[in-house]
């Protein structure tokens, strides 16, 4: 076990300094910043003078290298526009990118399990082809047309629930979080749901291909043949088979959930890391793209290493190998 | 039907067994509905088994032998179903017994062994959860009670430190050991009647001989009725009281196993019995059976065998009835190998 983590910490650090050069270098060739940052009434000493204090003079080289300095001691740099560190501006608006992916997460977990379940359980039903339709709808639309279309229907027309903002938030355990409000949690419904559509889509489609092939196991024939209940069958027989793949695909896909965020955050105006990753595009605030990319990379490489361990806690023949090395 | 009663007769003396046999199987047809057309994997099966008594079903693949032991389950799956005849235990009939009773009765009073150990057992749950939850399904009992329960089960079918076993995963026992556990399940309510599937299937030779001495041991002395379903005429020839061999769909000969052995009166079980291996037919061709098993489907009518049979005419386009040759012995053939024929 602890040879393996080693191994896998090692990668992960290969991985994010390749991932720190492509980023620095890639955002340096989409555009100059001075160009957008300057009053265009400045003179040429007033320009020389601010790209002297950005840093911007210096070959790109030395910029990398001063760049990988900053981040060994957690320092991005500032952001041109705020003037604040890079890092704490998108801290500051990590817990409302959080609560909205954990919110999605959740959603699609309690709503993608049991139609998968069902769907797999009852292949001919008619409500299993209505959901499999569903989830074809929930792959093949894009997230943001859903989204519109979301405020238009349940906040415009049907007003049931505000399409824009946070709402109120509320401190528990030390958390600050706008889950923990009744006013939170209707301004969290439709971007969660927005978000999680196609991650219900594809606990659907896993769930309902494990169920399909685990039912006609040897092992499930012989629970039966048992004289188990078919709520004990399903509920640990084959729920706990098939929850392997799907925590698996779950827990990698949150990586993703986050990072789609950016499109879910910027259509319902949620103050979440990813709106301010569009808004800094927008702007060339190369410090706080390039933070927020080297945040996300740490955060992928983060969650398949818990995966990982999560994956050999649920099944035991991984658990043994572990032990055996 | 007269097998139920003949045996009866025949073997109440010798046995303590209730007057009543375990399990009556009655002309019971099992077919699946496919889009191919209706497969008729059990046709007209009928048979009877006492308590304590093992019957050997015995078959190749595809006769039928495993379907026939599902039916008696109830655990036939769409497009699969009993079409027609009687399953009768303890005088109960299961054809038409309800859902609820029939989950009841599986696992408590008819137990199954299957095929494949490395299949059978769930591969994410321990054995004592899977023990526990078999007694717990069927009655009320504590937690520790049902593990002092399983360790004792698995202690009578010969597992060694029974206690370490409890705790292990399926994976980190072996075929052998796993298989026992699946007869410890088997037995650990004392069911009347244990349906074993080919169990020693995947199993080495010298652990297939150990299991098969357990098991009748097991069933002389808790007095359990047993099917054993198999494809080797070598295993049941030590092991079973009577034979049954299945030949697409149906039986096609019955009788105590000495006899069918040593005089099998078929032409299919004549085949069967010249292909198995032995010590003094070293050097020699093994004798096959010319053919293949035919596909259910749309199967010709008149005797199934015709077509790979050596003794086939005329006649056998028309289906043979029973024959009831001997009693206890039967037979489903226009032109049995009789004894004064030098068969």
């Amino acid at each position: 076990m602890s040879e393996f983590m080693i191994r896998r910490l090692l990668q992960s650090a290969i991985v994010i300094l390749a991932m720190s050069a492509i980023v620095f270098f890639g955002v340096n060739v989409v555009g100059d910043p001075v160009d957008m940052l300057i009053n265009p009434e400045a003179d040429q000493a007033d320009i020389e003078a601010t790209i002297r204090a950005l840093g911007l003079d210096r070959p790109i080289g030395e910029q990398y290298l001063f760049f990988l300095k900053g981040i060994w001691v957690g320092d991005f740099g500032k952001s041109f526009i705020f003037g604040q560190p890079a890092l704490q501006l998108i801290l500051q608006r990590m817990p409302a990118t959080m609560e909205l992916a954990f919110a999605a997460l959740f959603l699609s977990i309690v709503i993608g399990i049991p139609l998968g379940l069902f769907a797999g359980l009852r292949p001919e039903s008619n409500v299993s082809k209505g959901i499999m339709a569903g989830s074809i709808m929930g792959f093949s639309l894009p997230t943001f047309w859903v989204g519109l279309m979301m405020i238009i229907i349940f906040a415009v027309e049907l007003g049931w629930l505000p399409s824009t903002g946070r709402g109120d938030t509320a401190t528990f355990l030390g958390m600050t979080s706008s889950l923990f409000t009744l006013d939170g949690l209707s301004h969290v419904c439709l971007p969660a749901f927005n978000l999680a559509l196609l991650k219900i889509s594809l606990v659907v489609r896993l769930t309902r291909a494990g169920t399909r092939e685990a039912v006609h196991q040897d092992y499930i024939k012989f629970a039966r043949a048992k004289g188990l209940s078919s709520r004990r069958i399903v509920g640990v027989h084959l729920l706990k088979n098939i929850l392997i793949p799907v925590v698996t695909v779950i827990g990698l896909e949150f990586g993703s959930l986050i990072a789609f965020s950016v499109v879910t955050e910027t259509i319902f105006a949620w103050p979440g890391m990813g709106k301010l990753l569009i808004e800094s595009i927008l702007v060339l605030d190369r410090p706080v793209i390039v933070a927020y990319l080297m945040i996300i990379v740490a955060l992928f490489v983060l969650i398949n290493l818990v995966v990982d361990i999560v994956y050999s806690l649920l099944d035991p023949r991984v658990r043994l190998k572990d032990q055996g090395a | 039907m007269s097998v139920a009663e003949d045996t009866l007769e025949k073997t109440s003396s010798q046995r303590d067994g209730s007057a009543v046999p375990t399990l009556v199987v009655e002309n019971l047809k099992t077919h699946f509905f496919t889009r191919a057309g209706a497969v008729k994997a059990v046709d007209d099966v009928s048979f009877s088994v006492k308590a304590g008594e093992i019957l050997g079903l015995a078959g190749e693949s595809g006769s039928g032998k495993s379907i026939t032991g599902f039916s008696v389950l109830g655990l036939i799956d769409p497009p699969g179903r009993i079409v027609s005849g009687a399953i009768r235990f303890n005088g109960e009939d299961l054809v038409t017994a309800s859902p609820e009773r029939l989950q009841d009765l599986r696992g408590n009073r008819i137990a199954m062994i299957f095929q494949d150990p490395m299949m059978t057992l769930n591969p994410v749950l321990r054995v004592d959860t899977q023990m526990i939850e078999a007694i717990q399904a069927h009655r009320k009992m504590d937690r520790k009670a049902a593990r002092q329960r399983a360790y004792d089960a698995l202690e009578m079918v010969g597992i060694p430190s029974p206690g370490e076993r409890l705790n292990a995963y399926p994976h980190q026992l072996s075929g052998g050991m796993r298989q026992r556990v699946a007869i410890a399940i088997a037995f650990l309510n004392e069911p009347d009647l244990i349906i074993a599937d080919e169990p020693t299937t995947a199993l080495d030779v010298t652990i297939q001989a150990q299991i098969l001495h357990e098991a009748q041991a097991l069933c002389r002395r808790t007095g359990t009725a047993m099917i054993w379903i198999t494809h080797d005429l070598a295993v049941v020839a030590g092991l079973a009281d009577r034979i049954a061999v299945m030949y697409a769909g149906r039986i096609v000969e019955t009788g105590q196993t000495d006899e069918v052995i040593d005089h099998p009166l078929h032409p299919y079980s004549v085949g069967l019995l010249g292909s198995v291996p032995s010590a003094n037919k070293r050097g020699d061709r093994l004798n096959q059976i010319p053919g293949m098993t035919p596909s259910l489907i749309g199967l010709p009518s008149g005797c199934a065998f015709k077509a790979r049979c050596p003794r086939a005419d005329d006649h056998c386009d028309a289906t043979p009835e029973v024959i009831e040759e001997m009693p206890g012995r039967e037979i489903r053939c226009h032109h049995p190998h009789r004894q004064e024929a030098g068969a």
